[in-house]
């Protein structure tokens, strides 16, 4: 069993929770997953490894609630264990080399960008954060983006906080003002990475993209996680998550990602009418 | 004590579920030979003093001597027997391919059907399990650590002959249940999960640690393994990473490896009513290949609801690689044979769902190097199946992850881990490997043989 020892609402449906697990803690880099089961019988969900402390030995997660398992993480308080938390899967993002990047994150997204911008700016790489949000309610992580970021740009979908419109707004805006780039990094919803790609094929800037698709085992087993990338199958869980945005075929990724919806939607009732019934208890 | 010979040319049937009901349920098909039906069956056994069909079998289970205990209605004295050489009697009385094996060999099949040898050795075994009040004993440690990757059949094996010999034994799982195959692959109507379970428990109760959620090659090493006081490592990682056709259409929706969609069902409990895991609720579904994935596949497919399920396989029936059983049981469920057919294609609609399976028809060749007559296309005969799920059951490999984290060992081009044969030895000191993570997908028999080999060169190595 793992155990939860910190828990801090960070939005209305973002949390965070720190983990004990120390031999992941030791191995993990930023880029790796986890994969955890909130109890017996649930469901396995890869989440990224957003923050790690090799001494104290715990692992940090950031999940949004979004259906039935986050929901079941989400009932569980600080003291409370998980029943499995298998990691650090997937390969490490790459670093090497790197003097100029543009982390971009959308929702989310941004706790899967946050560890890599700080490990960019740790090895002295100058960073530029562009991060979005749907509203001023549901931005996460600004602090600590702003601790690592020689630039950062917020942007809200509706202009309640930061600069209204989206991250490839921002993004063109900072390349047009004469920032090159060695690479952009873009994490967030499948739609928002695939229009960063489109921009950033446009100035022939190479972009990296941190993809979710639906795994169970992580570990190359199922061949769930299968992207198409120029061409080739690549199982995401251990060929990637990162893969060059350039070559990915997004379109299917979406598609895919749909596959559950309508289970997804009837496990999401049935966890709220559960939570309900507690609450009228 | 001489028996009275039992001369009837057909084996006593196994009683088994009513295909009608079965094709819609989880439970075990096959139901297992009574008592009376055993002790019957047992007196067909001549009792042949060169024992063809203990040549036959890949772990030598002196065969005509349990067989001779069972007749006598000793059925503790059978067990003790085949103990001697396996470790997972009602498991491998279950699955093993045992008309490729010892019955092939049984000289009662010459006139008539061979002895039910695999159907006795389940019968001993669960006569065992239901009997046995004995707690196994656990013994003295002898001071030595060892460590196993993979509680499948070949490292539960490894683990258990080691754990009897006095080792400290600790086998490191990724995924959270033991059991490898056995739990995430070979459904509840083959095998009981219970079952299994119930040799994970006797192995826990010798003293052997599983620690679940360990991917060795992330969380640790081997050579990490080495570092914590292990003195031999023996991995038994199997064979697990699906293949795909690479033809069109594969990442469609719908469209699963056969691991995914036996993991969903098997590992993740989707067959049962209030399970949390997704599946798709397939109307009509194709499966490709012939082993006995492809049969376990198109079997649950049914259970789950299908009104239509088709093997789709490039040779004829009488290629068909899986359990003979299997495919008897499989067309008594109304699961339709398309031999001689080859998919070209998935064709899907514009919400990116499977729609149609394009396919060729096949005819049969010159038999090839391996002696089997491969098949080539014929001409002009592309037809399509009406579907929407297509589960890909054409073979597995060794997964990579521990050959890419393990420097010095020595793979093949295959990626299956390269031993001395024999013993299991890899090409680094202390390190021994077996299963289908040396021979690549192979039998639970194997596994099991290869474990209990490795097991003995690993006392040997460290008693020096
Ligand atoms: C490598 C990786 C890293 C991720 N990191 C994070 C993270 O740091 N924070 C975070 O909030 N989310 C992360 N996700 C997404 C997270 O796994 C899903 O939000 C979660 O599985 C939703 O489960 P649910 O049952 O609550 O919702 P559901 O109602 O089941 O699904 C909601 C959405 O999640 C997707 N999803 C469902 N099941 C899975 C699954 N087993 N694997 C992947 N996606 C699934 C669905 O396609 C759907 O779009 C990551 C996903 C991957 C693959
Ligand atoms: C659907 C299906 C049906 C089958 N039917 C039959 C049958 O009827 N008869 C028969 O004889 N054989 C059958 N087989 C084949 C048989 O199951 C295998 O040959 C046998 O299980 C191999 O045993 P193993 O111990 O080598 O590997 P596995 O059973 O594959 O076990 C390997 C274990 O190692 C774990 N592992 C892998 N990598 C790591 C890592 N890096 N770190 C830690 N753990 C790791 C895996 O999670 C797994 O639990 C079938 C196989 C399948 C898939
Ligand atoms: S282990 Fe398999 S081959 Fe050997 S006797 Fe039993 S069923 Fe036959
Ligand atoms: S070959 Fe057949 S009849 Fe002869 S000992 Fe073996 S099982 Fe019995
Ligand atoms: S999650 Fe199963 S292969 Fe990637």
């Amino acid at each position: 069993m793992y155990k939860i020892v910190r828990k801090k609402v960070l939005n209305p449906t973002v949390s965070l929770m720190e983990i004990e697990a120390p031999l992941i803690a030791r191995k993990a880099e930023p880029g790796q997953f986890i994969i955890f089961r909130a109890k017996e019988d649930s469901e396995r969900v890869p989440l990224t490894i957003a923050d790690f402390d090799r001494e104290k030995g715990t692992v940090t997660i950031i999940y949004q609630i979004v259906g039935g398992s986050t929901m079941e993480l989400d009932s569980l308080q600080e003291g409370d264990s998980l029943q499995d938390f298998v990691g650090p899967l997937g390969r490490p993002s790459e670093t090497d080399g790197l003097k100029k990047v543009a982390v971009v994150g959308g929702g989310v997204g941004c706790a899967i960008a946050y560890p890599l911008a700080k490990k960019l700016s740790a090895l002295g790489c100058e960073v530029h954060s562009i991060v979005g949000f749907r509203n001023k309610d549901l931005v996460i992580l600004e602090d600590e983006f702003r601790a690592v970021s020689s630039e950062l740009r917020i942007m809200t979908d509706d202009g309640s906080y930061g600069t209204k419109g989206l991250v490839t707004n921002a993004l063109e805006t900072l390349i047009q003002e004469g920032n090159q780039y060695d690479e952009v990094i873009a994490i967030g919803p499948v739609i928002m990475m695939k229009f960063v790609c489109l921009l950033t094929k446009k100035y022939n800037i190479k972009t990296i993209v941190s993809m979710n698709p639906i795994m169970i085992d992580g570990t190359g087993m199922c061949g769930g996680c299968r992207l198409t990338v120029g061409g080739e199958t690549k199982f995401a869980c251990v060929d990637g998550p990162d893969f060059d945005g350039h070559l990915v075929d997004f379109d299917e990724a979406m598609h895919r990602g749909t596959m559950y919806k309508e289970f997804e939607l009837h496990a999401r009732e049935a966890s709220c009418n559960l939570l309900n019934k507690k609450e009228d208890a | 004590m001489a028996v009275q010979r039992n001369m009837n040319p057909k084996r006593c049937p196994m009683p088994v579920q009513d295909p009608a009901v079965r094709r819609r349920n989880f439970d075990e098909v096959a139901l297992g030979y009574t008592y009376d039906m055993a002790v019957e069956e047992a007196k067909r056994c001549l009792n042949c003093p060169t024992k063809p069909c203990t040549t036959a079998c890949p772990v030598s289970i002196n065969i005509p001597a349990f067989i001779e205990k069972v007749a006598n209605e000793d059925m503790e004295g059978a067990y003790q027997i085949i103990a001697q050489s396996s470790s997972l009697p009602a498991v491998c009385g279950r699955v093993c391919p045992q008309e490729k094996q010892c019955e092939s060999q049984c000289v009662r099949g010459k006139k008539g059907e061979s002895v039910g040898i695999g159907r006795l050795e389940r019968f001993v075994a669960d006569y065992h399990r239901e009997h046995c009040t004995e707690q196994p004993v656990r013994p003295t440690l002898n001071g030595h650590k060892v460590a196993i990757i993979g509680a499948g059949p070949s490292g539960l094996t490894a683990a258990g002959d080691l754990a009897k010999l006095g080792y400290d034994v600790t086998i490191y799982e990724a995924l959270h249940v033991a059991g490898g195959v056995l739990v995430y692959g070979i459904p509840e109507f083959r095998l009981p999960k219970i079952i299994v379970q119930k040799e994970i428990d006797n192995l826990k109760a010798l003293g052997v640690k599983i620690e679940t959620n360990m991917v060795i090659g992330k969380i640790l090493t081997i050579d990490e393994l080495f570092e914590m006081g292990n003195e031999a490592v023996y991995i038994g990682s199997g064979a697990g990473l699906p293949r795909f056709m690479n033809i069109p259409g594969e990442s469609l929706k719908g469209v699963y490896s056969a691991n995914e969609y036996l993991t969903r069902i098997n590992l993740m409990k989707a067959y049962k009513k209030d399970s949390k895991t997704p599946i798709k609720h397939s109307k009509k579904v194709a499966v490709v290949g012939g082993g006995n994935v492809a049969m376990d596949a198109a079997r649950s497919a049914m259970r789950m609801g299908a009104e239509e399920v088709s093997i789709v396989y490039r040779r004829g029936m009488e290629e068909l690689p899986a359990r003979k059983e299997e495919v008897e049981h499989a067309q008594e469920e109304g699961i339709i044979f398309r031999t001689l057919s080859n998919p070209v294609e998935v064709l899907g609609n514009e919400q990116g769902e499977v729609c149609g399976l394009k396919c060729v028809e096949m005819e049969l060749g010159e038999p090839d190097v391996s002696g089997r007559r491969s098949p080539i296309v014929k001409e002009n005969s592309e037809f399509v199946l009406d579907i929407d799920t297509m589960i890909m059951a054409i073979g597995t490999s060794p997964n990579p992850l521990i050959r890419s984290t393990t420097p010095g060992l020595t793979v093949n081009k295959r990626g299956c881990i390269v031993t001395d044969g024999e013993n299991g030895l890899t090409s680094r000191e202390g390190v021994y490997a077996g299963g289908d993570a040396v021979t690549g997908a192979a039998t639970v028999i194997l596994a099991m043989g290869a474990g209990k080999a490795a097991a003995k060169a690993i006392d040997e190595y460290l008693q020096k």
